[in-house]
């Protein structure tokens, strides 16, 4: 007996542009490396207030200040934040991010450190955090059907076992969601080589396809521009090498198996772009963890699955991260990282239909409310991707 | 019965042990998913959990097929039930 996904529902916050939340989060958020001071001063003042430093947002321009901004205002427009507090050092570049955060009518402040000093911003941050955070406190939730349910996808530490089992069951997951009329994404260009051709196969439409290849493409261009050798203990990385991984063709079938048996790639975003409709959608990102779920995070996911094969511990300040592993020894090892156990896929206890209902199950429950591993620990990994130097 | 290695599809050369300690000269179970058959065969190597045996012999300059796929090719003569893993086998990509 499978669940019901037309019948299944969640408790969540509704939010004012529409979006279906399954977190609460004020968040204080720097334009800047200059303001994480600032921003971490008001997040201990104000209990419930939570600052999300990172390291860049300096002299960069062009496509990369694009992806700067477009990855800031995604992350204070997604749906699991109720309020932000957005610091910079200077009021102009703090204001575009207040403008496109306060596009999805959610209540959004902006504070400038020049002409302040960081003791003058802080307070008046503070008082700003205070309001948002007692704000959010009276919201109430409300049911949805997980239909409403945009979930993510992004494998880590990946090893044979990820291939096997762990990847096949969030496959399994991703099928019966997408059938069932759910927004889901998946990325990581380079790691699908050796299997694009499996990926080009899954586009809807000729169109995605050739969007889909010029992505891939590109980012070949990418890494044959600057490599220095095959990659080895890059990509694949040392761990994915330490799990058994030889080649990253071998790395890329694994990893292709989260996109199941059934889905088709109904389109293709840029990095930090939201989806327009439901379906599957693949996104060009980097197959760095952090990297690729704060992307996704931006985007507008409410809800991350994570496959790791050697014990991969990332979280992310605004998206639940659910991990599951189908190795026996990170399970053993590691167990206080891991929300669901499929290790018996390997042994014949279990199928892969039952690990993706399972999956499922868990998805609905951190929807509902529940802690993930990743949140329980305090991991809040938050990692701005990068197109090039700054000016 | 444990099963002590897996294999994705009966055509490929490769195996991939799912138990920790296997030792060179030790009988394993394998299973084939997607034809669901068991196999035996012998460890030629000490394979760490995670890693991969050949189940055939592969000339150097073989191509490896893994889930029905290339995924590389031997730059050694590799014998059945050896370790397979980044000292015989490299990427075809970059």
């Amino acid at each position: 007996m499978g669940i019901n996904l037309k019948n299944a529902a969640f408790e969540g916050w509704r939010r004012e542009n529409g979006r279906m939340g399954v977190r609460n989060h004020v968040i204080i958020l720097p334009v800047d490396d200059l303001s994480n001071t600032a921003c971490e001063a008001v997040a201990n003042n104000i209990k419930g207030a939570l600052a999300i430093p990172h390291a860049y947002g300096r002299l960069q321009f062009g496509a990369d200040l694009d992806l700067h901004f477009r990855t800031l205002i995604g992350t204070g427009t997604n749906p699991n934040v109720a309020g932000v507090v957005v610091i910079g050092i200077e009021p102009g570049w703090t204001g575009r991010i207040v403008e496109g955060i306060a596009k999805s009518g959610k209540p959004v402040e902006g504070f400038a450190i020049e002409q302040n000093g960081d003791i003058n911003a802080i307070a008046k941050a503070s008082r700003a955090a205070y309001r948002m955070v007692k704000h959010a406190s009276r919201l109430k939730k409300s049911a949805a059907s997980i239909q409403e349910l945009w979930v993510s996808t992004k494998c880590g530490e990946s090893d044979t076992t990820s291939g096997l089992a762990s990847c096949p069951t969030v496959g399994n997951s991703f099928d019966k969601l997408w059938e069932n009329g759910n927004t889901l994404v998946f990325g990581e260009t380079t790691e699908l080589t050796g299997g694009e051709h499996l990926v080009a196969a899954r586009c809807r439409t000729p169109a995605i396809r050739a969007q889909f290849q010029a992505m891939f493409d590109r980012y070949q261009r990418v890494v044959e521009a600057n490599k220095t050798n095959d990659l080895s203990e890059s990509q694949p990385t040392k761990g994915n090498i330490e799990g058994g991984l030889t080649t990253i063709e071998e790395k890329a079938l694994g990893n292709i198996q989260k996109i199941g048996k059934k889905c088709l790639v109904d389109g293709v975003l840029d990095k930090a772009e939201a989806p327009t409709h439901s379906g599957l959608w693949f996104m060009d990102s980097s197959s760095a963890a952090a990297e690729m779920v704060t992307l996704c995070a931006a985007s507008g996911f409410a809800v991350h699955t994570f496959p790791t094969g050697q014990g991969n511990v990332i979280g992310n300040p605004i998206l639940p991260v659910i991990k599951l592993t189908a190795n026996p020894r990170t399970q053993r090892t590691m167990s206080e990282h891991i929300d669901v156990d499929v290790t018996g896929l390997l042994q014949r206890q279990m199928n892969v239909d039952d690990a993706g209902e399972a999956l499922l199950d868990c998805i609905i429950r951190t929807a509902d409310g529940e802690l993930t591993a990743a949140e329980l620990l305090g991991h809040r990994e938050f990692s701005l991707t990068r197109l090039y130097e700054s000016a | 019965m444990t099963v002590h290695f897996c294999v994705h599809d009966e055509g490929d050369s490769v195996g991939v042990v799912v138990v920790e300690g296997i030792k060179s000269g030790q009988a394993l179970n394998g299973w084939i998913m997607d034809q669901d058959k068991m196999i035996t065969f012998n460890a030629k190597s000490d394979i760490p959990i995670g890693h991969k045996l050949a189940i055939r012999a592969i000339p150097a300059g073989d191509t490896i097929i893994k889930y029905g796929i290339d995924i590389g090719k031997a730059v050694k003569d590799i014998s059945a039930g050896e370790h397979l893993h980044v000292h015989n086998v490299k990427t075809k990509r970059w």
